[in-house]
């Protein structure tokens, strides 16, 4: 993934003398994680600027710079470092275009490596988007395969607002895959189609969630799974499409449960999809506590966590519903509530994608 | 502005005294040890790490003076609030080393029972705050410890560290800013070892000097060699002492070198080839030369020993059982929610998958 956003900012840098880059240690040393490595000796000074200690200030700065025409690029050394300039992304880019009756935007970008699981304790671990993602104004994806970070990097900064780009660190040299290009456009995805339960995720997660679907697949659960890539804007067609098909949802993430972004998303899948649940939605998340170190697997949401949740919502919702809401819940598929809107249920082919309508979902269905 | 500051130093050539020290000469050799232990400590952890013994190591080479020239100076009463380099501080005031190493590998011995990363010290036995990893968010907490201390009629003074890369950040700011209205006896030490990781200071502040940024929020200033161990400690006793008595904040800069990499997570070659300055440590081994009482072998020998008792540390530390899973909720409240152990509970059955 490091290769994949190196090359996106490169090609995006090539095409554009208005990106510039700016943050801590990214020109001589090329970033604590090398995204931006070559950058400097290719491009210059002026537009790959070694910042000063000041999150608030830099992002602050980045703000002026995009208002005047500027396309920047921030790297936040880690995003649990991103807090100093909490007050410059919420109260002056968030609100910038609705305060000035859009005669001024801020099409800025704040990379952000994010998530645990590389022995960092508090403050080399957070996953802090709920608290963008509240804020509205503000975009926030969250790419989690290479393809997928440079596609919605270079999609990101042509963006006319703000991005809130978290990068996960977990997988930055982990992952590799060869190079495809595709437009995301804000588009959930479906990496792994199935009929029993929707796995909605995003981040690193996901490939926890795809290794509790392979274990659910020999025990007969058939787990779909779902990228979010972008959680503002949020893709609820393709989700939506999703949980009426299967049933059942299950949210995962990494960030503390309370107040995380699955809440927000149970919310909405109940709202507007309460009738063709089949059971109570599921959440899997990181513990509520400061991400801790000698522990951090067991505080991550694991595949094993996952799988349990899997196993209880099939459970539940074959067994032990309340039969006063859902009928029958051990065959709620011919009867109850659920069973009274089967004939809304959209028909589907094998990979999930509505007959008919790829053409508007635009390969945000495309399976791999 | 600062730069008509002149560089306080005690230490000449051939380690003549230029001027009298405030150190007995007794505790110079202890200082002398306890600089010595510490390089040997950093050696042996930053080894560990890459053996894959500990999972993060982060030493003070090249500012061992800096460090315990401070340390020495502080009275036991007094706070120490350090950024992260200062474990010497610590183990100067009597805090156990092997404490340090159980942290390090975030046994269930640690008295945060593994939940921080290696280097995340802290002891209210020592008067030593908690070390945060936000670079700056210390120096307001130092700011309000002297403003309780003084409305609590305390003759303390809080010695409160950092880098120079943290003279840019918020907390540096507002926190000098809070310093001078609030008149608080707190002494800034800002080690500047010309590094914030990859960036020189040069580039991080184009002032003259460091402490132009003191003088400017009005706080009396001063600009010690921090390769001086004896300079370092003069001034801090000058300033601690003033500081108790006035009640006021005093900044200053001790100007050193970090001769490490900036953690067991960086790579130096990658931004940086000068040769580095003389070693603090040989530089005041030159003066105790001078000392007739000096007993180098002496020394040499209790530092052996303590590196073979490093090692058993270590080892203990290693054999030492994992916090157990309930630590993970412990402590975020002084009572956990329900939510909370909920979530604890399909932890565990999880795990008995
Ligand atoms: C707010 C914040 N931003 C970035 C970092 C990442 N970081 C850790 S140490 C460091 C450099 C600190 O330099 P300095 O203050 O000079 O102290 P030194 O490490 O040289 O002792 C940086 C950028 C951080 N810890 N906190």
């Amino acid at each position: 993934m490091v290769e994949a956003l190196r090359g996106a900012l490169a090609e995006e840098m090539e095409r554009d003398a208005n990106v510039i880059v700016i943050g801590e240690d990214i020109g001589r040393l090329g970033g604590v994680f090398r995204v931006t490595d070559g950058l400097l000796e290719r491009f210059g000074r002026d537009r790959v600027i070694d910042a000063p200690l000041a999150e608030g200030g830099i992002v602050g700065t980045a703000i002026g710079m995009a208002m005047h025409g500027l396309r920047p690029v921030v790297e936040i050394q880690f995003a649990d470092f991103i807090y100093p300039a909490f007050d410059q992304l919420v109260n002056e880019a968030a609100k910038m275009r609705y305060r000035s009756g859009a005669q001024f935007a801020v099409p800025m970008v704040v990379r952000a490596p994010a998530g645990g699981g590389i022995k960092g304790g508090h403050y080399h671990s957070q996953s802090p988007e709920a608290y963008f993602a509240h804020t509205p104004g503000l975009k926030v994806y969250y790419p989690a395969s290479p393809n997928d970070a440079r596609a919605m990097l270079l999609e990101a900064i042509r963006d006319p607002d703000p991005v809130i780009f978290f990068e996960p660190k977990r997988v930055y040299r982990a992952v590799r895959e060869p190079r495809e290009d595709y437009e995301v456009r804000e588009r959930a995805r479906i990496l792994r189609p199935g009929e029993d339960i929707s796995c909605i995720s995003y981040g690193a997660s996901i490939y926890e969630c795809l290794e509790a679907a392979e274990a659910a697949a020999r025990r007969g659960i058939e787990v779909e799974i779902i990228d979010l890539r972008s959680l503002i804007p949020l893709d609820e067609e393709t989700l939506d499409r999703s949980v009426r098909h299967t049933g059942r949802a299950l949210i995962v993430h990494e960030a503390p449960l309370t107040g995380g972004y699955g809440g927000e998303l149970v919310a909405g899948i109940v709202e507007r999809n309460f009738a063709w649940l089949r059971a109570r939605p599921m959440r899997v998340a990181g513990i509520d506590a400061p991400f801790p170190y000698a522990l951090e697997l067991e505080a991550l949401p694991s595949a094993r966590r996952i799988l349990l949740a899997i196993e209880a919502l099939m459970r539940e919702s074959e067994e032990a519903l309340p039969q006063t809401v859902f009928g029958d819940a051990r065959d709620s598929r011919q009867g109850g509530l659920a069973a009274a809107r089967t004939e809304d249920r959209e028909p589907k082919n094998d990979s999930g994608v509505k007959k008919g309508d790829e053409d508007s979902v635009e390969g945000a269905m495309e399976i791999k | 502005m600062g730069g008509t500051i002149a560089v306080e130093r005690i230490l000449g050539e051939g380690g003549a005294l230029i001027r009298e020290p405030l150190l007995r000469i007794e505790r110079r050799f202890v200082v002398y040890e306890a600089m010595l232990r510490q390089r040997r400590f950093d050696t042996i952890m930053m080894r560990a790490q890459r053996q894959g013994r500990i999972g993060f190591h982060l030493g003070s080479e090249g500012e061992e003076a800096a460090i315990l020239g401070v340390a020495e100076a502080l009275a036991d009463t007094d706070f120490l609030v350090p950024c992260y380099r200062e474990s010497a501080a610590l183990f100067h005031r009597g805090f156990p080393i092997e404490s340090f190493v159980d942290q390090s590998v975030g046994n269930a011995r640690d008295v945060n029972r593994g939940r921080q990363m290696p280097v995340h010290f802290s002891s209210a036995d020592h008067r030593c705050l908690s070390v945060s990893a936000p670079i700056g968010t210390q120096i307001p907490h130092a700011v309000g410890v002297g403003y309780a201390a003084k409305m609590r009629d305390e003759r303390i003074a809080v010695a409160v560290f950092f880098g120079d890369g943290a003279t840019s950040s918020q907390g540096f700011h507002e926190g000098l800013t809070l310093a001078a209205a609030l008149e608080v006896p707190v002494v800034f030490f800002c080690r500047n070892n010309r590094y914030a990781i990859s960036l020189p200071v040069e580039e991080q502040c184009r002032a003259e000097t460091l402490v132009d940024k003191a003088v400017g929020y009005g706080i009396p200033a001063y600009r010690v060699d921090g390769d001086d161990v004896l300079a370092v400690h003069f001034r801090a006793c000058k300033a601690l002492a003033e500081a108790r008595s006035a009640r006021r904040p005093i900044f200053i800069e001790l100007l050193t070198y970090r001769r490490g990499a900036h953690s067991s997570s960086d790579d130096p070659t990658r931004y940086r080839s000068e040769v580095p300055p003389r070693d603090p440590i040989q530089i005041f081994r030159d003066h105790l030369y001078t000392l007739e009482a000096f007993d180098e072998e002496a020394i040499g020998r209790r530092i052996d020993a303590f590196d073979r008792d490093l090692r058993a540390m270590l080892r203990r530390a290693e054999a030492a059982p994992k916090p157990s899973i309930e630590s993970i909720v412990e402590g975020v409240y002084a009572k956990p929610t329900r939510t909370q152990l909920r979530q604890l509970e399909a932890i565990q059955a999880a795990r008995e998958l």
